[in-house]
């Protein structure tokens, strides 16, 4: 079983470094995708898998049986899953964001952050049009 | 009493969001709301101070079991300048976000970008390390991308993508010790780590997370994301990220590489160190390059880095306590640059070098606003970054790493060089024909933050004494992991 874990997050882990080594901000976006379920497959097999032995103190006992199915990984990933579906859901806004501004999602011809863009180098950062809902209006 | 220091910004975060249609009740509250933070943080670093490390058992649950928030003195140093700065910003964003950035919700962020900064300083255990980098992120991510513009959209991908994938491995490297150790809080960890056999895999986990933090905190070769999105945001938001986000990285980096992985130095502290030579020279050469005032600035920001890595890759206690003095330097000078900047675009408009100038004989006062900060980042007597580059040069010297302190004291050289391109440039050169005037006098929201910082500053310079005995007694705890272990779980096992 851990085998086929490790298999499978490894197949996921070089499929999401593949895909983020693309251009596209949409495979890239799969990339990341990817690797936060290859991660989470990680986090699952980190205490070791144990099946049906449940971490439940017998009547009797006062400590759990020794053997347990270690509970910790799985709040792990419940909070990592959280996190990367937060983060996962505002990269997508930004992307789509950017391919309004930019019209492109090629990350070869983003070149605005490091080259003067268009003519006008010096915008007066108040000067910019904002529509009702706050994006900025592109021209 | 330290869990007011993260509870505090959160708080004050919903306020602000309850608050989203009064702009000026905001602003006024991010002020008292920034001075009680720093307050709370002023009184937790008196307590370590008296009563050496803090900690908080949430919950009340013990040690390994439960949650636990630690603040040793390095802690608390950050915490102090991560509050002193969010009072000043708080300061300086009333004369400089613009109305429409307000409204967005620049303050709700401000202050979750500060519980997240704050909550990584206080962080025992590594888990919570990653939630509280992950609130950081969140917030600055969304910082970054405020307003809209076509350059910060684009910057903010740029930002977005690696420091996702640093998350990333970073919780691959927890999932990978979790296995190893079988728990996630630090102290706990540190002392079984001890017992892995065979110490290689632990290596292997120190150098992934070397990895996560190093893009973090933009090392050498991973730092290609940081120039391509610093600027793009207004100043106040810039001043920000390069006062704190790198620093967390930074911080980690210390906390991790003296409590956790410190068996096989040789390797792990030798690649450190390395790559701490190739940040300050690959960063004060893409300096050079630059004719943008932020951009310039941004990749000092490296270069930087590359001296607060060199006092832990040498890994003596003098050292680290070298770098850590030397983190609270770059703190002040360099947000007090960008500061600086920000005024500059205000008179004129531009941040380009070519089209500025005339400068010095405009507003001489202002031109010593610029050159005290700018002279203590190139190390001049008496500054503070003087005293910070002395006390790591001597902790080389005594180490006999003599290449890296010769790769300190050339960068040394061109940082002077690159602050002597932005004076000439900007302060000295006669107004040039396209440079126009955009108002005649500087809000006072702008100018009274930055003299407050630059003086606080100079401060850190004039009073180096002082506060480099703290950084020597906080370096002395974190080289001795054994305090810290005891304040944690009570008693060594």
């Amino acid at each position: 079983m851990i085998l086929l874990f490790a298999i499978a997050s490894g197949v996921l882990f070089a499929s999401g470094i593949y895909m983020l080594s693309r251009r596209s901000l949409v495979k890239i976006l799969i990339g990341l995708l990817l690797l936060s379920y290859a991660v989470n497959l990680l986090l699952f097999s980190s205490a070791n898998l144990v099946p049906a032995r449940p971490p439940i103190i017998p009547p009797g006992e006062t400590t759990p049986l020794p053997g347990f199915a270690d509970p910790v990984p799985q709040a792990l990933i419940l909070t990592a899953i959280v996190i990367s579906f937060g983060t996962i859901a505002f990269a997508m806004v930004l992307i789509r964001q950017s391919h309004i501004v930019s019209g492109t999602d090629d990350m070869n011809e983003m070149l605005c952050s490091d080259l003067p863009c268009g003519t006008d180098e010096v915008v007066d950062k108040r000067s910019i049009e904002v529509d009702e809902n706050g994006d900025a209006v592109t021209s | 009493m330290i869990v007011f220091v993260v509870i505090a910004p959160l708080t004050f975060a919903i306020l602000m969001l309850l608050l989203s249609n009064r702009p000026q009740i905001q602003r006024w509250i991010s002020l008292l709301a920034s001075a009680t933070i720093l307050t709370i943080a002023v009184l937790i670093f008196r307590l370590t101070l008296t009563n050496g490390i803090q900690t908080i058992q949430a919950g009340n649950w013990r040690a390994p079991f439960g949650i636990t928030l630690v603040v040793d003195t390095f802690s608390a140093v950050m915490l102090v300048i991560s509050g002193a700065l969010a009072l000043i910003l708080a300061a300086y964003s009333i004369g400089q976000i613009d109305p429409q950035r307000t409204k967005a919700g620049f303050y709700p962020l401000f202050f979750f970008l500060l519980t997240g900064v704050n909550g990584a300083f206080c962080a025992g255990d590594l888990f919570n390390l990653y939630v509280w980098f992950e609130v950081m992120l969140m917030a600055s991510f969304v910082l970054i991308a405020l307003g809209g513009e076509r350059t910060q959209i684009e910057g903010a991908v740029k930002y977005l993508i690696p420091n996702l994938l640093a998350s990333t491995l970073f919780l691959c490297a927890i999932g990978l010790l979790y296995n190893m150790v079988g728990t996630l809080n630090m102290a706990e960890m540190a002392l079984r780590l001890n017992h892995v056999q065979p110490y290689g895999q632990v290596t292997v986990v120190a150098v992934l997370l070397l990895i996560a933090f190093g893009i973090k905190s933009a090392l050498f070769p991973l730092f290609f994301w940081l120039p391509a999105s610093y600027h793009t945001p207004p100043v106040t938001i810039t001043a920000l990220f390069s006062g704190l986000l790198t620093k967390v990285g930074v911080y980690a980096l210390y906390r991790v590489f003296t409590l956790l992985f410190t068996q096989d130095a040789v390797y792990t502290h030798t690649l450190i160190l390395i790559l701490a030579g190739f940040t300050m020279v690959t960063g004060v050469f893409g300096a050079t390059a630059q004719t943008d005032m932020r951009r310039l600035l941004s990749f000092h920001i490296i270069s930087q880095i590359g001296y607060l890595l060199m006092g832990l890759g040498l890994f003596r206690q003098q050292a680290l306590a070298a770098g850590m003095y030397f983190m609270v330097h770059v703190i002040l000078a360099k947000t007090a640059l960008f500061m600086v900047s920000g005024i500059i675009f205000e008179l004129k408009g531009s941040y380009n070098l070519k089209k500025l100038g005339g400068l010095y004989a405009a507003k001489p006062s202002l031109s010593l606003m610029f050159l005290l900060p700018a002279l203590s980042l190139a190390g001049l007597p008496p500054l503070s970054g003087f005293f910070a580059k002395l006390v790591l040069i001597i902790a080389g010297f005594e180490l006999q790493q003599y290449l890296i302190v010769a790769v300190g004291l050339f960068v040394s050289f061109f940082t002077l060089y690159s602050m002597t391109k932005i004076w000439n440039e900007a302060f000295w050169k006669s107004t040039s024909e396209d440079a126009h005037t955009t108002v005649a006098r500087v809000n006072a929201w702008l100018w009274v933050p930055t003299l407050a910082l630059v003086a606080l500053s100079t401060a850190a310079g004039v009073l180096a004494a002082p506060l480099y005995g703290v950084c020597q007694m906080a370096a002395m705890q974190i080289s001795n992991p054994s305090t810290y272990i005891t304040a944690v779980l009570g008693a060594m096992p």
